[in-house]
């Protein structure tokens, strides 16, 4: 019946995402979308009526509460991500965002090529993130980083409660005071809602034209791979990458 | 008499009682004082002996690129004393605006406290200090006001920034800074600066400054910026009347809606309380009568840095850099989004046709699959 035979992929599974890397995104992705939500009304909060007396009410009170609670979940979370670059598997490790090798740029060059820039040629098939996913990460992580600073130095003046947010007292003053930092703390979250919309895509993108998990891979932890790149990686005597 | 008066060596007391004032006021203005200090009950007496046994500080009073609402607020301060005698005869040395005296004399009396009191005298400086141009922009008695600068810090216990300008730049140094106007702590090194920032500072907050001084014969405690604690730690939103209207929720939309009527809270009006850090809402102005915000305009952040390039006055919206004056973060922000998504879009259309037969092939597989599969 069938005239040419289409090649029949043998795929192989692989556990990429180990549960807390799962937990960790999952957390994150909520807090961040807690933290933008609140964020966007503190910065410009709405003009709500209501009938009730101004003492029954804490709206800001409340919304400036979920923000500075998020926050927390977010910075230590962000602290465990880092422990776990080092403690975990070779997919989460540190090496997967930091270039520090040749190796590195040379995947990247071939990622634009093949993703941004289309050309035609032999498709990279990364295990676990490719190069430039892994730096584009990797200033996500300075955004974090910067989030981090920036939010808890203009959280340091008013907090009166322990000496956790005092250690973050030093940054309006390099900053040189509280309105700028407040801007930069403005501007870096629109980073975030920037990376979240291309991040998704790209998910959808690799699902689509690679059809190999990508899309549940942060749900069960399993990404596939075909039985040929498995078996070259193994070969390779460094990380399982094509 | 101005000279006499140095070599003599009057205590604060001595000057008070000179001046016509009863032991009764003078145990007000230290009472009041100990209060502004933030200081117990208990210090009060250390205030009093202070000032009745110490000698008044020599004081050098220098003005440049300013334009002396400094001095103004001070002299504007609640308690009589603190014009009367502590300007009057803490400056009575040196400073352009209130001494008698005029060139050469007035050269001369500076001249003077600098080589007697070396090493003794503080250093008020009011107004920034222009570098552009070798300083033709700011010159007094034929020098820059760099040079007059340098002269006097050299000798100075202390220096005192007053007032914005000094301490970093205030309109002056706003964007393009013509003159490249220079706050003191840039210029001065080795010397420990105070900076008592606002537009101008609170009179009695320059007064309590300078009676911490004598008192303790040691400089304030200072934040990270170098502003004393005692008056700066707090921001203008912490001690607002209007902060619980903050926390409810309920905020003036436009200066003449009915909100603004009711006393809410400025903050969507553009008020930067809760950015800046002075002691406005706590000791007020002009003998505490009131302050922006009581008066129901906000804030606009004169006593932080760089107040006159931080964003607009009537709005919360922070501004973008290199974007134009009318685009705010999240305009830009929007425009980066549209951007983002038509290049995804773009992104997505060039995948099904350049990669259209990977993904054919995928698809032509996985619909064998299908069909091989009994239902």
């Amino acid at each position: 019946m069938t005239t040419e035979k289409t090649t029949v992929h043998k795929l192989r599974r692989v556990y990429v995402w180990e549960k807390p890397v799962r937990l960790y995104h999952w957390l994150n992705a909520f807090v961040i979308i807690v933290l933008i939500a609140t964020g966007f009304y503190i910065a410009n909060p709405l003009a709500i009526q209501s009938g009730q007396e101004p003492s029954q009410r804490f709206v800001m009170g409340w919304v400036r509460l979920i923000h500075f609670i998020a926050a927390y979940v977010f910075f230590f979370n962000f602290l465990f991500r880092i422990y776990w670059g080092f403690a975990g598997n070779k997919y989460s490790n540190w090496k997967q965002f930091v270039p520090t090798s040749k190796k590195f740029f040379k995947e990247m060059w071939h990622v634009f090529k093949m993703d941004i820039l289309m050309l035609r040629g032999k498709e990279h098939m990364s295990v676990g993130h490719n190069a430039m996913a892994g730096l584009i990460y990797f200033f996500t992580f300075i955004a974090f980083l910067v989030q981090c600073l920036t939010g808890f130095g203009l959280y340091a003046s008013m907090s009166t409660s322990w000496w956790f947010p005092k250690m973050f007292a030093w940054v309006p003053y390099m900053f040189g005071g509280d309105i700028f930092l407040r801007q930069v703390h403005h501007w870096t979250m629109w980073f975030f809602i920037l990376f979240a919309v291309v991040h998704v895509y790209l998910v959808f993108y690799h699902d689509y034209v690679e059809g190999r998990g990508e899309m549940s891979s942060m749900g069960g932890g399993w990404k596939f791979i075909e039985e040929d790149v498995f078996k070259h990686n193994k070969e390779l005597p460094n990380a399982p990458k094509s | 008499m101005k000279n006499e008066a140095v070599q003599q060596n009057p205590t604060y007391l001595e000057e008070f009682k000179r001046k016509g004032y009863s032991r009764k006021d003078f145990l007000k203005f230290c009472t009041l004082m100990a209060a502004y200090l933030g200081l117990e009950n208990s210090s009060v007496g250390q205030v009093v002996r202070a000032m009745s046994s110490k000698p008044r500080l020599p004081v050098i009073w220098l003005h440049f690129q300013e334009c002396t609402c400094c001095s103004e607020s001070f002299i504007r301060s609640s308690h009589p004393i603190v014009a009367d005698v502590l300007l009057d005869q803490i400056s009575l040395d040196y400073t352009e605006t209130l001494m008698a005296a005029s060139g050469f004399q007035a050269e001369e009396a500076m001249k003077n406290t600098m080589t007697k009191y070396k090493g003794e005298y503080i250093l008020c400086v009011e107004g920034s200090v222009p570098t552009a141009a070798d300083g033709v922009y700011c010159m007094i008695g034929g020098k820059t006001s760099l040079q007059i600068l340098e002269e006097a810090a050299e000798g100075a216990k202390a220096i005192i920034a007053w007032g914005s300008c000094a301490s970093n730049g205030c309109v002056q140094a706003a964007r393009p800074n013509p003159t490249s106007a220079t706050p003191i702590h840039k210029l001065v090194k080795g010397k420990p600066v105070i900076k008592v920032p606002g537009c101008p500072p609170i009179g009695e907050v320059m007064a309590g400054v300078i009676v911490h001084v004598v008192t303790f014969g040691r400089l304030p405690e200072l934040d990270g910026l170098g502003r004393p604690k005692a008056f700066y730690s707090k921001r203008v939103h912490d001690t607002c009347y209007r902060r619980p209207y903050y926390d409810a929720g309920l905020y003036v939309e436009s200066f003449d809606d009915d909100n603004a009527k009711k006393g809410y809270c400025l903050y969507k009006v553009g008020c930067k309380g809760p950015s800046t850090y002075n002691a406005c809402a706590v000791t007020k102005w002009n003998n505490g009568t009131s302050f922006p915000i009581q008066s129901g305009h906000g804030c606009f952040g004169c006593s932080e840095e760089n107040y006159w390039d931080n964003g607009r006055i009537y709005e919360r919206a922070s501004a973008f850099p290199g974007f134009g004056i009318e685009s705010t973060a999240d305009t830009v922000g929007k425009v980066a989004l549209g951007v983002t998504a038509g290049a995804l879009a773009a992104h997505a259309i060039m995948t099904n046709v350049r990669k259209k037969k990977l993904i054919r092939n995928l698809e032509k597989e996985g619909k064998e699959s299908e069909h091989e599969l009994k239902g």
